[in-house]
């Protein structure tokens, strides 16, 4: 009976745990899959690589373009927060987006960068807090 | 050299198949002599090991550029502390690492146990040989370490600055003996239940490596959040980052074990939980130690593309089908002996404290490779943020730290209902007069924080409780004055009163991470000299630029080639707090393309923090300094056109004394936290009660109640 | 270089066999015999018990003293964990061949 209980009480506090996962969650996508999915309101990982000379400071915040990390679509992003150290063109980047008529707002402060080399024992990217 | 490690890596294999087929066959055929042979391979293993690493490291430190990892990671402007280091910051450096530092436990281990447990050891020796040839292989076949160049290059990439921080370093080695530390335990779970004898030898011989894990693990996490914390420029401790949690779930469960361990040691009963968290800890730790290498999940430490990923997922495969396959064949022997006498029972407690863990590491499991969850349910790859993580955690942890509380106040085997309600008197109102106090003291808007303080004074009062009212029954027994009455009552009871001290640690540990996380100030401004902003109740005032070069040559920590800064001026009212020196360091790219000058102060910039750190608040503040000013770039571009490789850091200071002549407003975060400096604190007050609690009580101490009398009155008492 | 690496490692491997192998010498130099550990698993796991009845006991004593337990409830308990210490040193004693007297303080 005890058993019972418990495993009803594991069954319900599990299904609200995975229900609250799937609407909070943000899916991460790369640009040219952003650039097909996007809905308005609706916010994602944009994940990629940040475009050659296309970095400009735009008064407070930053303006970039990501593209596939194969090359090919490159979407523009105008994004404000603090910009992690490692931050640079050709580094790969997770920034949350999101849709906002034409363009695409970055999320404040919501900018990873990825360190350059393939394997780090350290977090070489600044995280920040939501 | 090179030569001499890959012929250790191939001997190390080599002794490793010898030592699994010797361990194997001793145990079946009941030869002694193999069994022992296959213990001692684990210590020939220990020694190659030891030999290839010794190869490694001496490359490092004479710059053998030859060697590819030492090219890679390393550089002649390196500091020697950094080069020691630098071995483990590559992939294969790590692997040899692992691999050494299982080999080290395991002999340990395996020679602790050497005159008992001969069969369950034995297997335990396949199983932990077993881990070392995975490792090894891997670094045969996948990522060797001593991978050369001929010619060697002249100098060395050097080591990414970002790391170039001593916390940092020591967190490698320290995780990695907690991972490891974790198999051992596994190791012997699987011996126990192959030779059908999970009872109650096995446990008291599980403990000490149960404990040790639990405490490496414990410290190599903390201090990468410490390191997180005081030297990267984000200013958080925690992030939920899919590695973080992967080192914390073994954690959790090794925790877990640690209590339900000794409900089967009294009890006879859950041994199948028991010996399901042993072979979960174990495989969350290899898991754990799989998502930093395989870039399958999107992190800080790894992004996207595999590298080692199918290796570690046939050998977690492994791991999982196995633990099932050996607990359910076993199930006869597993069954429980006893029930739990009474609910109103530390007992009870027990099982409700290892419900609460398992319930956390399920949501930091289910959150951390939610990523893969649903990509498999629903095509896209989605992930969860720390909002929802704190959702789950949060109550979960306020439930644990209640229930430790509780937990001094009931017990063993079945408490006086009218007892506990008497005893609980003390805990509540500690509780109640926290929450009065704070209350008065206008700490309302956080409901959770307030609920957390709350519960931990529950827990100082409950255990205070305990430690005046043992110091008393002592005292009634020996009479001695109540210092020397506390010390002994410690002595005598370790494992209850090291507990108690570990659960205020604990208590201490969140109260600093309430405080930290819900009453921070943070403030992100740009300022120009001479201004300042309020932080919470602090002003900070932007007093002067700062610029540093450092030499080519130099033994400074750093090694950035210009730092550029800011002094600032904390104060509180009218009181100067402190003074406060942020910089950034713009460090060498080795890229010609960037020009003579550019390539100087165009590689990775780094943040260098300036902390206030006191016992009631943090004042942390970070600098990022603008160098994109016509005036500054300017500088850069003459200097790149008009210089040479060898003049061009002439062009550095004139940059530096343009910088001071004419600083730009530059970008600035404050952050003030209340109370951090508890959280490390708290993890040293746990490490401590640990120690307290698993120290082996010297044998006059060990009192033995004689029972030769057979019958149950007029038993004598030692 | 060569030279060196190469005494090395053949230093490394007459090591690595030494160890490995003593066990297995020793065995042919003598009859094998299956040794028994010196303490029997039977043993081992009784020893355990019984330590782990003592801390039963003794924690109850202090749960007692600390006022968990009412003096009726620690008087059965005492009586109960006693006599549950009682039958392992029971079988303990059938498990020797000589009779044991009072159980010695281990270290």
């Amino acid at each position: 009976m005890r058993l019972v209980v418990a495993l009803s009480a594991a069954v319900l506090l599990a299904s609200a745990l995975i229900y609250t996962s799937f609407s909070a969650a943000s899916p991460a996508l790369s640009p040219s899959q952003l650039l097909r999915q996007a809905q308005p309101g609706r916010s994602y990982q944009l994940t990629g690589k940040v475009v050659a000379g296309s970095v400009r400071h735009e008064g407070d915040g930053l303006d970039f373009s990501v593209a596939d990390r194969v090359g090919g679509t490159a979407i523009p992003v105008s994004y404000s927060g603090t910009v992690p150290d490692p931050f640079r063109e050709g580094r790969e980047v997770i920034v949350t987006v999101e849709k906002q008529g034409g363009r695409f707002v970055g999320e404040r402060n919501s900018l990873i960068t990825k360190c350059p080399s393939k394997y780090k024992t350290a977090p070489a990217g600044e995280k920040q807090n939501y | 050299m090179a030569d001499l490690g890959r012929i250790c890596l191939l001997l190390a294999l080599v002794v490793c198949a010898y030592g699994i087929f010797a361990a194997v066959y001793g145990v079946r055929t009941g030869r002694v002599e193999f069994s022992e042979s296959a213990r001692r391979a684990v210590y020939a293993l220990a020694i190659i090991l030891t030999t290839a690493f010794a190869v490694l490291e001496i490359a490092f430190l004479r710059n053998d550029f030859a060697f590819n990892t030492v090219a890679d990671t390393s550089s002649r402007t390196t500091p020697t502390f950094y080069r020691a280091a630098a071995v483990w910051s590559s992939q294969e450096g790590s692997l040899l690492l692992w691999a050494w530092l299982l080999s080290l436990w395991s002999s340990l281990a395996l020679f602790l146990v050497r005159r008992r447990m001969r069969d369950i050891a034995a297997y335990a020796t396949a199983v932990l040989l077993g881990f070392a040839a995975f490792f090894i292989s891997l670094m045969i076949f996948y990522a060797t370490p001593f991978a050369t160049t001929s010619p060697a290059p002249a100098e060395g990439v050097g080591l990414d600055p970002l790391l170039r921080f001593p916390t940092m370093m020591i967190h490698p080695p320290m995780l990695y003996s907690g991972y490891t530390l974790c198999t051992i335990p596994l190791a012997f779970a699987v011996g126990a239940l192959a030779t059908r004898r999970v009872d109650a030898d096995w446990i008291k011989a599980i403990r000490r490596f149960a404990f040790a894990a639990w405490l490496f693990l414990g410290v190599g996490i903390l201090l990468g959040a410490r390191w997180s914390y005081s030297e990267l420029g984000w200013g958080g401790y925690w992030g939920w980052d899919a590695v973080e949690n992967a080192s914390l779930m073994p954690w959790l469960t090794g925790t877990a074990f640690l209590h339900s361990l000794m409900i089967q040691e009294k009890r006879g009963m859950l041994k199948v939980w028991n010996v399901s968290l042993v072979l979960a800890t174990g495989t969350l730790a290899v898991m754990g130690t799989f998502l930093v290498r395989s870039g399958i999940l999107n992190s800080i430490h790894a992004f996207g593309g595999a590298t080692l990923g199918v290796p570690f997922v046939v050998l977690i495969g492994i791991l999982i089908a196995g633990s099932i396959y050996l607990v359910v064949s076993r199930r006869d022997v597993l069954r429980s002996e006893h029930r739990l006498d009474s609910l109103l029972s530390r007992e009870s407690l027990f099982l409700a404290n290892n419900v609460v863990l398992v319930a956390l590491c399920f949501v930091i499991f289910w959150g951390t490779y939610f990523p893969l969850i649903s990509e498999a349910l629903t095509g896209t790859e989605a992930s969860v943020g720390p909002p929802w993580f704190d959702r789950y955690t949060v109550p979960l942890a306020l439930i644990l730290v209640l229930l430790s509380g509780i937990g001094p106040v009931i017990a063993w085997r079945r408490a006086t209902l009218a007892n506990a309600r008497r005893n609980f008197l003390a805990p509540l109102l500690g509780a109640l007069a926290t929450l009065v106090v704070l209350v008065a003291a206008g700490v309302t808007e956080r409901p959770f924080a307030l609920a957390m303080f709350c519960c931990a004074g529950f827990v100082f009062a409950s255990v205070a409780q305990e430690f005046v009212r043992g110091t008393r029954a002592r005292r009634a027994i020996a009479g001695e004055p109540p210092p020397l009455a506390l010390l002994a009552l410690v002595r005598r009871n370790r494992r209850r009163y090291g507990g108690y001290v570990v659960h205020v640690g604990i208590a201490v540990l969140f109260v600093g991470v309430a405080a930290s996380s819900s009453f921070q100030h943070a403030v992100e401004q740009r300022i120009a000299v001479g201004g300042s902003t309020r932080v919470g109740s602090y002003t900070i005032r932007y007093v002067r630029p700062t610029a540093t070069i450092t030499p080519k040559e130099d033994r400074a920590h750093t090694g950035s080639t210009l730092a550029l800064g800011a002094v600032l001026d904390v104060s509180k009212g009218k009181r100067h707090v402190a003074t406060l020196r942020p910089s950034e360091g713009f460090y060498d790219s080795g890229e010609p393309a960037q020009g003579s000058v550019g390539h100087l102060i165009g590689g990775q910039a780094v943040s260098h923090i300036s902390m206030s750190a006191g016992l009631t608040r943090d004042v942390w503040t970070a600098i990022a300094p603008d160098i994109s000013t016509p005036a500054l770039q300017r500088i850069v571009t003459i200097g790149n056109r008009t210089l040479s490789a060898e003049e061009a850091p002439i062009a550095i200071g004139v940059l530096a004394r343009e910088y001071l002549k004419h600083p730009p407003a530059a970008e600035f975060h404050f952050i003030v936290s209340p109370l951090v400096m508890w959280i490390w604190i708290g993890g040293l007050i746990v490490f401590g009660g640990g120690l307290i609690a698993i120290w082996p009580a010297p044998s006059t101490v060990r009192r033995r109640v004689a029972l030769r009398s057979r019958s149950a009155h007029g038993l004598a008492r030692a | 270089m060569e030279v060196l690496v190469a005494l090395l490692a053949f230093a490394l491997l007459a090591v690595v066999i030494a160890v490995i192998a003593a066990p297995l010498r020793a065995s042919l130099a003598r009859p094998p015999e299956r040794k028994r550990e010196r303490v029997s698993p039977e043993r081992a796991e009784l020893e355990a018990e019984r330590e782990a009845k003592y801390r039963e006991i003794r924690d109850a004593e202090l749960d007692f003293r600390t006022g968990k337990l009412s003096r009726e409830d620690y008087a059965s308990l005492d009586a109960a964990l006693r006599s549950e210490g009682l039958e392992i040193l029971n079988r303990l004693e059938a498990l020797d061949d000589r009779p044991k007297t009072d159980p010695e303080v281990e270290d």
